[in-house]
């Protein structure tokens, strides 16, 4: 019978039997609910090991690229080493290769990692400045442009690791780089889907990676990203999106300024009225959301009944660093 | 005998489902006040195993989970009216989906027989 190694401990299944009946039965904590893999609670990603058909059924397929699993409809049929997904703790150290200005209150944060970093655009990682100070940044760059990561960081005035960033790091300080997270991706099967990318300040991070994604391969259908910033500066990259945009039929670019005093080729609307009024009926579009939570979870609601299918949409909230505890 | 859930065409119908009813569940101010503060992604997954229930479809919810489950919503004023409220929406929702009427009575049953669990009677 396939033994399961996870959270450290060694179970070997009996037959027939699923990893989440093999894992309990042992007693090892794991996430569940209604055992018949629709509520997706026992989801696991296996390090190594064949997953066998039934249990990525109904999964997201950028889930079920990265080897992500439904423990209650997974009967293995060799050894597999399992874990909780949010468990990735594996850290690469990495120098910092630039550090400037975007525009407003942005800096673009490059750094070249020891080893190539796995990752896919539109995830996120957790960067180390030490043992304790770690703060979470969507990934801009592309796996294919080369090693080198690229970050788009809102300097927090007096925050612990931005403000580091923008006052004392210099080019050859080191960090850690801990494993890429997320399921916001582009995946191939979307190819012909309408793409919508929303982001408010630095959300615009993992879409910048995701719309150059989707170019890269080659992407048929309709690209809508739309941008929100308070103020002019925070369209950081308006000119390279507007470059981009020209050279790309199916690509289209809308930016939107809360005080828009200045600005050229803006839009007065606020982001979400920009965005439910230029889409309208949403059931031809897979949309991405990243930013600010509140923007997010309401746009999410709105998209959704405005008719976006549930797994067509793909939230990112971006929640402020809870104040430490003293 | 086939289920219904077999009958509407498994789970691909069982998702068309969710977003059907969880927008109707949405839009209805007598009980969206209860879907407020939840992550919308996790509670259409919920749905999902709902409806598998109702429908007949593979599932192994118990009374038990149905009462833990609904217990934080209980001390908020979850009642009957709100429960009368969810089986309309179900029911209109298998409409939508040109289920037959006996199916939809059935359907009702079924909810109705968790009732008790749910408001932790």
């Amino acid at each position: 019978m396939p033994t399961l190694r996870f959270d450290g401990q060694a179970v070997t299944t009996q037959d027939g039997e699923t990893v989440l009946e093999a894992l309990l039965r042992h007693g090892l904590a794991v996430p569940h609910g209604c055992r018949s893999g629709i509520c997706q609670s026992c989801l696991l990603k296996a390090r190594e090991g064949h997953i066998p058909a039934p249990a990525q059924a109904g999964l997201k397929p950028a889930l079920a690229e990265q080897d992500y699993l439904l423990a209650c409809r997974c009967v293995p049929d060799e050894d597999m080493v399992l874990e909780i997904p949010s468990a990735g703790t594996l850290r690469t150290p990495a120098e910092i290769a630039a550090i400037e200005p975007l525009g407003g209150e942005v800096i673009r944060l490059v750094l070249t990692p020891e080893a190539a970093l796995d990752y896919r655009p539109g995830q996120y990682v957790t960067l180390w400045r030490d043992e304790q100070l770690g703060r979470s940044y969507s990934l801009a760059s592309l796996p294919d442009e080369g090693q080198s990561l690229e970050f788009h960081v809102r300097v927090i005035p007096g925050g612990q690791f931005s403000g580091w960033l923008a006052g004392e790091a210099r080019p050859g300080d080191r960090l850690e780089v801990q494993e890429a997270a997320g399921s916001c991706v582009y995946t191939p099967a979307l190819r012909d889907a309408n793409l919508l990318l929303v982001g408010t300040g630095t959300g615009l991070a993992p879409l910048w990676g995701i719309v150059r994604e989707a170019l890269r391969q080659g992407h048929r259908g309709q690209i809508r990203v739309m941008h929100g910033a308070v103020e002019c500066d925070g369209l950081y990259l308006h000119e390279a999106l507007k470059r981009l945009a020209a050279q790309h039929d199916n690509l289209h670019y809308h930016a939107s300024v809360l005080r828009p005093e200045g600005c050229s080729a803006v839009d007065e609307r606020p982001l979400d009225e920009l965005v439910v009024e230029t889409i309208g009926d949403f059931s031809d579009w897979h949309s991405y959301l990243c930013g600010a939570p509140e923007l997010v979870n309401q746009l999410r609601r709105r998209i959704f009944l405005a008719g976006a299918r549930m797994d067509a949409i793909c939230a990112d909230a971006f929640l402020p660093t809870a104040p430490a505890k003293t | 005998m086939t289920t219904l859930y077999e009958r509407l065409g498994g789970e691909a119908a069982i998702d068309k489902a969710v977003d059907i009813f969880y927008r109707k569940v949405l839009t209805d101010d007598r009980i969206n006040g209860f879907f407020d503060d939840v992550d919308m992604e996790r509670q259409a997954n919920k749905q999902k195993a709902f409806l598998t229930m109702v429908f007949g479809g593979p599932n192994q919810y118990t009374g038990q989970d149905m009462r833990e489950g609904h217990k934080h919503l209980v001390a908020r004023g979850l009642d009957d009216s709100h429960v009368d409220a969810v089986i309309e929406h179900l029911g209109s929702t298998l409409k939508e989906l040109g289920a037959a009427d006996e199916d939809i009575a059935q359907v009702a049953g079924i909810a109705n027989s968790v009732r008790d669990d749910v408001l932790n009677r």
